[in-house]
């Protein structure tokens, strides 16, 4: 029987799984809070899938239009979210934002400047003021490098190629983390007394996607596994705009920066088609014409935003009703053209990775030629259900921060907002945790039987004799997805979807990783498949409640969205028969104050009048 | 689509050989998304490490027909078709396993760095820096991190003297913060002795292999080591110019 006490062991007040932008702030902040603070990295610091956002962070700096201030900023993420957001979080984030991005400036960040010498700002979909401070088209590089320089000199622990598998409870309080290395196969156990998951999302579950490897929900099924509940799964974001040829590009993202530079979308026949889908909402801040669009780009503030510029939710799906309707792209997507809207040099400089990544990628010279994008799963905006304040989950001592806990952006996140999402409440993640620890008595205790039943069933698929291939397992997954949990849904497929996943699961629970468990790629893709699979049935679950259409979730079958769906809030967890139940909460009044100013109209807004 | 042969390194530190592999290649494939096909279908538990697959997280660097690269941006119609591709792991690196290799000494340099320290705020509690002077700085920023340029420097490839200079990358790194206008800190008498700046000999190989394309050798080593020259070799010029400005 395999003796604990020989299981490699570190001891921390909190540990932190996962390590982009979330996860980094929430460390520094533990750490600088006297906290004895462990990091765990799926990958090596510093490539996690922070490093992949372009565009900018938001945040109402005001720097480059004077009229912003927070509750401008909050009033776009709450229509954005089609007041589905936790108001509470939203309305922190949009206060707290702008304190974050000066702090990464005092950190050694260097974004693009104004003329006079600030923080410049771009616009971007859904923002009604240039509002997210950016470098080039690498924000999100920008960002982790300045919290890892910053992180590495604070002396917490930093555990890179380590994958965490389970979460260790004491009387429903959390006491553990079980991992292994990636590099010898051995196991690991952390003794801490909260952990913050900081894992992201699982966007792998699909095939077409700007997800990377690291992206397979473990974060969510971990703490689904450990009772906690989770919330508005259901709300996947199509980008827009991704890659669509080659195929073995298809999915990596395009930044939403062209079109916030002046990039337009065309159909086949380079006609400007967003114009014909303008909600009803949002008509009053749109441009009617493309003479008006091009005056607002040019600065001029009497004019509306173009509708390239509608949230992302809105654009992915008339992009996905030109191409089903005829009007595509030859690959199958539509065109964004930057090319007859910039000069060479101003596209190079503003958009340099968008350059090099058509050019190096699919062998088009965007400053001569129109791209070609389609929409790829980008984002969760569901989750961990977490407490609006202390970011704490309904377990005892687990908290999440950043794309992994849900709330912040209800039904559809804004561009920008993901980046400012993770400073805000990493941050915040690592004040809950310490005034948890410090509230918590005697240090929680670890049942040996439960991690050694871990370990078993961790090693499991290196020790059959025979099995199915995970590799082939999870290619299955991304097809059944792709095919039944798409940009828009029906009863039936998600049904079908259900039915596929059992099977998927039978499959899953029988693979056999060949070769020993040294940095061994078939392992890895055996154990991810588990949180895969949650993740998977979680979203097609919460989908299959939510009869209606609201934000980046749309049912053919429930047109539109419905007065009842708003007041409620889907929940997921793990049942006392093992089985996923899912059911739909009430909301909360939303507090009276904020109502007002996410009803008010943007003239009174602007003139203080709310 | 047509079959390709690739020739893959497969192994530990204690030694290994090429493995062989016919496998059909789809237009428009780079070579990690042969890689996956063949850890897919051939080759299981096959060692790779990546991340992002779009030129953004430097993790999959690798030895490509003798040339670092990126895998994840290297287009499989840069071979004819005749070619065997061979792969190996990064040479200046010990290996973990197959394409792995153990970078961490790179985590170590960078922890050994002075960390930016800035000066104070403007009266408006803002700081201000032009666009011109901050450009070369975003250019050093841009770095990935991939450690290619690591890879092909002669002081850490084939003199192995690791103990004795940080590379190019930290170098470039050195250059970002002292080069930001707003940082106080002098790390000038460390670039020249711990960090080992006079090692370099300026052969370039660094910058040509760099997939950022940052001029690491002109705009990064050649004017640290300038300002080590500047400060050590000519201390009234310093002299002069700490107690009346540039």
């Amino acid at each position: 029987m395999l003796n604990v006490s020989e299981i490699q062991t570190f001891e921390h007040d909190v540990l932190v799984i996962g390590a982009g932008g979330a996860g980094l702030r929430a460390a520094i902040e533990c750490s600088a809070r006297g906290l004895s603070t462990g990091l765990v990295c799926k990958s090596l610091l510093g490539k996690a899938h922070t490093v992949m956002a372009e565009g900018g962070v938001a945040a109402a700096l005001g720097n480059v239009d004077r009229r912003d201030n927070w509750k401008v900023h909050f009033r776009d993420t709450m229509r954005g979210g089609k007041f589905l957001n936790q108001w509470r979080m939203a309305e922190l984030h949009a206060r707290e934002s702008p304190d974050r991005v000066r702090e990464l400036e005092e950190w050694g960040a260097v974004f693009d400047r104004t003329k006079d010498g600030l923080i410049s700002q771009r616009n971007f979909g859904g923002h009604r003021y240039p509002r997210l401070a950016h470098v080039g088209d690498r924000t999100g590089l920008e960002i982790i490098r300045t919290l890892q320089d910053h992180a590495v000199h604070k002396g917490f622990g930093i555990y890179m190629e380590c994958t965490a598998l389970d979460l260790h409870l004491d009387g429903g309080r959390i006491a553990g983390v079980l991992g292994y290395w990636r590099e010898s196969g051995r196991f690991v156990l952390f003794r801490t007394r909260a952990v913050i998951l900081a894992t992201g999302g699982g966007g792998r579950a699909w095939r077409i996607t700007s997800n990377s490897w690291e992206y397979t929900g473990d974060g969510t099924a971990m703490a689904y596994e450990a009772g906690a509940e989770l919330m508005d799964l259901e709300f996947t974001q199509f980008h827009p705009t991704g890659m669509v040829w080659p195929p073995s590009v298809r999915g990596i993202l395009v930044t939403e920066g062209v079109r916030g530079d002046g990039g337009v979308l065309l159909d086949s026949r380079k006609e400007r088609f967003m114009f014909r889908y303008i909600p009803e909402k949002f008509a009053a801040e749109t441009a009617a014409t493309e003479e008006e669009a091009n005056r607002w780009l040019a600065g001029d503030k009497t004019a509306r935003r173009p509708p390239e510029l509608l949230t992302r939710d809105v654009v992915a799906r008339a992009i996905t009703q030109e191409v089903n309707e005829g009007r595509g792209s030859p690959h199958g997507g539509v065109y964004l053209d930057i090319a007859s809207r910039l000069p060479a040099e101003a596209i190079k400089k503003k958009l340099p990775s968008m350059y090099h990544q058509f050019k190096e990628l699919a062998e088009v010279d965007i400053t001569r030629q129109s791209m070609e994008v389609g929409p790829t799963l980008h984002y969760f905006m569901g989750g961990v259900r977490v407490d609006s304040d202390t970011q704490m989950s309904t377990v005892p001592g687990l908290f999440a921060a950043g794309e992994c806990a849900a709330g912040m952006h209800g039904a559809n996140r804004l561009g920008g907002n993901s980046l400012s999402d993770l400073l805000v409440f990493g941050r915040l993640a690592g004040i809950g945790a310490e005034q948890y620890v410090k509230g918590l008595g005697a240090a929680p205790r670890i049942d040996e039987e439960q991690v050694r039943a871990a370990v078993r069933r961790a090693t499991a698929p290196l020790n059959r004799d025979a099995g199915a291939n995970p590799y082939v397992v999870h290619d299955d997954l991304q097809g059944v997805m792709g095919r039944y949990v798409g940009i828009v849904r029906t009863e039936a497929e998600l049904l079908a979807a259900l039915k596929e996943l059992d099977r998927l699961k039978r499959d899953a629970a029988g693979v056999k990783a060949s070769g020993a468990s040294q940095y061994n790629a078939a392992w890895h893709e055996a154990l991810d498949l588990r949180s895969l699979l949650i993740t998977a049935e979680a979203v097609t679950r919460a989908a299959l409640m939510r009869q209606e259409s609201r934000g980046a979730h749309t049912r053919l079958d429930f047109f539109g969205e419905r007065e009842e769906w708003q007041k409620v809030n889907v929940i997921v967890r793990k049942g006392k028969n093992g089985q996923m139940e899912t059911r739909a909460e009430t909301r909360p009044e939303p507090p009276r104050g904020l109502a007002a100013i996410a009803h008010a109209s943007i003239e009174d807004l602007e003139a203080g009048r709310v | 689509m047509s079959e390709r042969h690739f020739r893959i390194w497969r192994g530990t530190a204690a030694g290994g050989s090429f493995g062989e592999h016919r496998i059909d290649v789809d237009e428009g494939m780079v070579v990690l998304d042969v890689l996956h096909r063949i850890q897919a279908r051939q080759a299981s538990d096959l060692a790779i490490r990546w991340n992002c697959k779009a030129g953004k997280c430097g993790s999959c660097s690798m030895e490509i027909n003798g040339r670092p690269r990126l895998a994840c941006m290297t287009r499989m119609n840069l071979f004819t078709d005749e070619e065997t591709i061979t792969v190996q792991p990064l040479k200046a690196f010990p290996v973990i396993r197959d394409l792995v290799t153990d970078v961490s000494w790179n985590f170590d340099q960078n922890k050994r760095i002075p960390p930016f320290r800035p000066g104070p705020k403007g009266p408006d509690g803002q700081y201000r820096m032009r666009q011109e002077d901050v450009d070369r700085v975003q250019e050093f920023r841009k770095c990935i991190e991939c450690y290619l340029c690591q890879n092909v420097c002669h002081v850490l490839r084939d003199q192995s003297r690791k103990d004795a200079f940080v590379g190019p990358r930290f170098m470039i790194r050195l250059a970002s913060l002292e080069m930001h206008p707003l940082d106080t800190a002098d790390r000038i008498p460390a670039v020249r002795k711990e960090f080992g700046s006079g090692l370099c000999n300026i052969t370039r190989c660094c910058t040509e292999v760099c997939p950022e394309h940052i001029e690491i050798t002109d705009n990064g080593i050649i004017p640290l080591k300038e300002r080590v020259v500047d400060r050590f070799y000519d201390p009234l010029l310093w002299l002069g110019r700490k107690l009346f400005g540039r």
